[in-house]
């Protein structure tokens, strides 16, 4: 079946505050998916808790919406056993960066074939919009109405530290940009992350489409050379400029899962399995 | 040979005791005799007490007792607390160079056998290490029994460790055999000889009998983080998993654990995670994602005792109603508790076909007692274990819904890189195409299509089993692994004269109750025995039956139940 745009809608037509950052994730998700030339069916698509995972409903692809914060594992175990599978999570900056943060750390240190795209507005959306762990120090909101106390989390330099293989920032504002970094993030083999600045135009009115728009620049048109981890973390702790595109990207032999048994017998298979061996070694 | 004997080891961990206790048994379990090995330990991994006994019969033995016939002391410490255990005229085997022991200093009567283990070690073996191995083989003299039985264990046990760690384990056991034989050449009074009806048996701890019937049933995924008491089972699927094309991860905590399984079985594998009590808590979420989207999935909880970290290495049945109710909101609860290791292997196997059959999450439980005890097992029939599962449709389907509603509440499946059957599954309450609905309607359609699973999954699952005399003056109830030693103080009630019978629940969830209250109507007496202080089964047999058992054996002191604690109960209530 060929891919288009619209082929990939699910009919259920998106419920995002009009100029919600996600549009245009989602649009670049596809755009991304069209110019992948994978099948549909050997796409699958977890995603997390909050407004980016209505997603769920919008995408006509295999889908698992599963809980907050864990999106990975549900991934990663189907990646286990399906292999052909191409797996990508959809998640937020709540999902990944707070609730679901140690399996972000696990899995960068396993090297899964797997791409994470985390949908970073800096807010709790969808629960009236307290500051997020990427939210800026003094972000005031109703759970935080002093302004935050707490320091922001470094997504880029956690990953870069963490053994990403891939490192990349999109922002929802530049979506040509976006898919582009999306298409390579999945091309990767091994695992890679794109964080994506998503401006949430009802709750964060400091992080909005204009402020982005005066901060990023891209490192592909600054001479970066991704290859290089020290510079790439260097790149990832700077403040006055916000920097996009791929941070940092490694060569990878193996992945987790080639390194894991042979491909299981999913349930179409024959099941049952003789284990008069196990039976014998107990005599 | 004796009608039934015990036999105990004790010493510091790291002593070796596990495996000598095991080594023992399987010397035992190839003469055609039966045993029940018990082994208790402090969560240490040098030091402290540790022991391991081993109840030996001709016929069927099914746990562990008090009176110890024999008992092997690696240092002091075990003679002085498992002193008053000892029977009239048992046997202490120790090591004189390191214990100094007297009749009477122990004012017992009790026949002494000093066996200088490190020094019979170092000369056979020159290792101190092999003083275990000294100990067994003295055990085989002094019960009279057969030395090759204990070798060819033995060798095969060390079997991938080379030639010389084979014979420097043989030899250090040869020679404390030998010497028991030439110095204490007058027979002692319990032997142990060969069953005349040779059977092939074999002995398994429950975690291994589970293993095994899970990976029968064509379990394909494991996932499991390190808790005692599933950590061997963890041990056991990993060993099993290059041979069985298993998938077998280790995750970085419990929610990852539950999750990955989740991903797994959507992803069309049979999936299997496991832990205790407190890796269950974090488990507990990802339970209900797996009801919600309706993906199959064993979850083994093996108990220990609680609350909080408690008693990490004991035993206890205190998460009964934990697992009745885990996870929030309402759908299916399948919980089970099979008694023994024949029932850990069919109903691990029949559990993957519940979870498969009706997609949706199981729960089998098991506690220390159950998964680290060791017994001798006649026969695991794997003709017995078929799969069932549910329909998974052929790419293509036309006008494919995931969630169908249908009679029985199952819907066809599809898995996630079939070429046409895409679908979406949702924590989120869903409509027939898996997508989020907040409609009354549909949600009342949905709900209610998932609980319509629990009343078929009760008539596809046998009612618990009534044990002993039909007629009988007492009936005792129990659930999960007090099984064992019910059905051992039934056979002992009876010798006594006294009647009495048991019903064993397996399924706390669906609950037979029906079959259960046929079980225990009238006047008659009734006994509930438990490892918890709140008598939580019975608490459920009154919910779903009216029936009130008042009559209570409660432990949880971390020891599992011993049958000549049931009988001292049933006397008491019987008044004779």
């Amino acid at each position: 079946m060929t891919i288009n745009p619209q082929s990939l809608n699910s009919g259920v037509f998106p419920n995002w505050c009009p100029g919600c950052g996600d549009f245009a994730i989602f649009a670049s998700i596809k755009q991304m998916l069209v110019k992948l030339e994978t099948p549909i069916e050997n796409n699958f698509f977890v995603y997390g808790i909050g407004c980016h995972g209505h997603m769920v409903n919008f995408m006509k692809t295999y889908g698992f919406e599963g809980l907050h914060g864990r999106p990975i594992p549900v991934a990663e175990g189907a990646k286990l056993v399906n292999k052909s599978l191409n797996v990508i999570v959809v998640s937020g900056d709540g999902d990944t960066y707070g609730e679901g943060m140690s399996h972000l750390m696990h899995i960068m240190r396993r090297n899964f074939d797997i791409t994470v795209f985390v949908h970073d507005n800096m807010v709790y959306g969808l629960t009236l919009g307290q500051g997020s762990p990427t939210a800026q120090c003094g972000f005031k909101s109703r759970s935080t109405p002093e302004g935050l106390i707490d320091h922001p989390v470094n997504p880029i330099a956690l990953a870069i530290a963490g053994g990403a293989t891939f490192v990349a920032r999109g922002f929802a504002g530049d979506p040509v940009h976006l898919q582009n970094l999306m298409l390579e993030a999945v091309k990767h083999k091994g695992f890679s992350i794109v964080d994506i600045f998503q401006p949430c135009v009802t709750f964060n009115h400091i992080n909005t489409y204009q402020w982005f728009r005066e901060k990023v620049y891209k490192l592909e048109e600054s001479g970066h050379n991704p290859s290089d981890k020290m510079e790439a973390l260097r790149k990832a702790f700077q403040q006055d400029k916000l920097p996009i595109g791929i941070f940092y990207r490694e060569e990878t032999e193996k992945t987790y899962e080639e390194q894991t048994a042979t491909q299981v017998p999913l349930l179409s298979e024959q099941l049952k399995t003789d284990i008069k061996d196990i039976l014998e070694s107990m005599r | 040979m004796a009608q039934k004997t015990q036999w105990k080891i004790g010493g510091e961990a790291g002593f070796g005791i596990l495996s000598s206790g095991q080594v023992f048994a399987k010397a035992c379990t190839r003469g055609g005799l039966n045993v029940f090995g018990y082994v208790e330990y402090p969560s240490l991994i040098r030091g402290g007490h540790n022991t391991c006994q081993t109840t030996i019969s001709e016929g069927k033995v099914r746990s562990q007792i008090r009176q110890v016939d024999v008992l092997v002391a690696l240092n002091k410490e075990t003679i002085t607390l498992h002193l008053d255990e000892l029977s009239l005229g048992a046997a202490i085997i120790y090591d004189p160079d390191k214990t100094a022991a007297t009749n009477e200093e122990l004012k017992r009567d009790v026949r002494l056998f000093p066996v200088p283990f490190s020094k019979i070690a170092m000369e056979a073996a020159g290792q101190e290490l092999m003083s275990n191995n000294v100990s067994i083989g003295a055990t085989i003299a002094v019960y009279d029994y057969d030395i090759d039985l204990l070798l060819s264990v033995i060798k095969e046990q060390y079997l991938k460790k080379g030639e010389d760690i084979i014979s420097k384990n043989l030899n250090s056991a040869r020679a404390g055999y030998e010497y028991v034989k030439k110095n204490f050449p007058e027979p002692f009074k319990y032997r142990l000889a060969k069953a005349k009806k040779q059977a092939s048996r074999m002995l398994f701890s429950g975690n291994e009998a589970l293993g095994t019937g899970a990976i029968a049933a064509g379990c394909k995924f494991y996932s499991g983080y390190p808790m005692t008491p599933t950590s061997s089972l963890l041990h056991f699927m990993a060993g099993n998993e290059k041979k069985y094309g298993l998938i077998v991860k280790q995750a970085e905590d419990e929610i990852a654990v539950v999750n990955m399984a989740i991903g797994a079985s959507h992803a069309g594998a049979r999936a299997m995670c496991a832990t205790s009590g407190g890796g269950f808590c974090l488990m507990t979420e990802g339970y209900g994602l797996a009801g919600m989207t309706e993906t199959p999935l064993v979850i083994v909880l093996g108990m220990r005792g609680g609350p909080s970290t408690g008693l990490p290495t004991w035993t206890e049945q205190a998460d009964l109603k934990f697992a009745l109710n885990a996870s929030h909101g309402e759908f299916p609860r399948v919980v089970f508790a099979p008694g023994d290791m024949e029932e850990l292997f069919y109903w691990a196997a029949k559990a993957h076909n519940i979870a498969d059959k009706y997609q949706t999450p199981v729960i089998l439980m098991t506690d220390k007692h159950l998964a680290e005890s060791h017994a001798s097992v006649e026969k695991l029939d794997q003709e017995k274990i078929t799969v069932e599962r549910s329909q998974i449709v052929p790419d293509n389907t036309q006008n494919y819904l995931r969630y169908k509603l249908t009679d029985i509440g199952v819907s066809p499946r599809a898995l996630p890189g079939q070429p046409g059957n895409i679908f979406v599954a949702n924590s989120d309450e869903h409509d027939e195409r898996g997508i989020s609905t907040e409609e009354k309607a549909m949600r009342m359609q949905m709900f209610d299509k998932r609980m319509r699973k629990l009343a078929h999954i009760t008539k596809d699952i046998e009612p618990p089993a009534l044990y002993g005399p039909k007629r009988a003056e007492i009936t005792i109830i129990g659930w999960g692994s007090t099984k064992g030693a019910i059905l051992d103080a039934i056979g002992g009630l009876s010798e006594q004269g006294i009647k009495a019978n048991f019903l064993h629940i397996i399924s706390a969830s669906p609950l037979h109750s029906e079959a259960i209250a046929k079980a225990l109507k009238g006047r008659k007496p009734k006994l509930m025995v438990e490892l918890n202080s709140t008598a939580q089964m019975a608490g459920v047999i009154r919910e779903h039956t009216g029936i009130d058992i008042p009559n209570r054996l409660l432990k949880y002191d971390g020891r599992p139940i011993y049958p000549e604690e049931v009988i001292q109960k049933v006397r008491q209530v019987l008044n004779r």
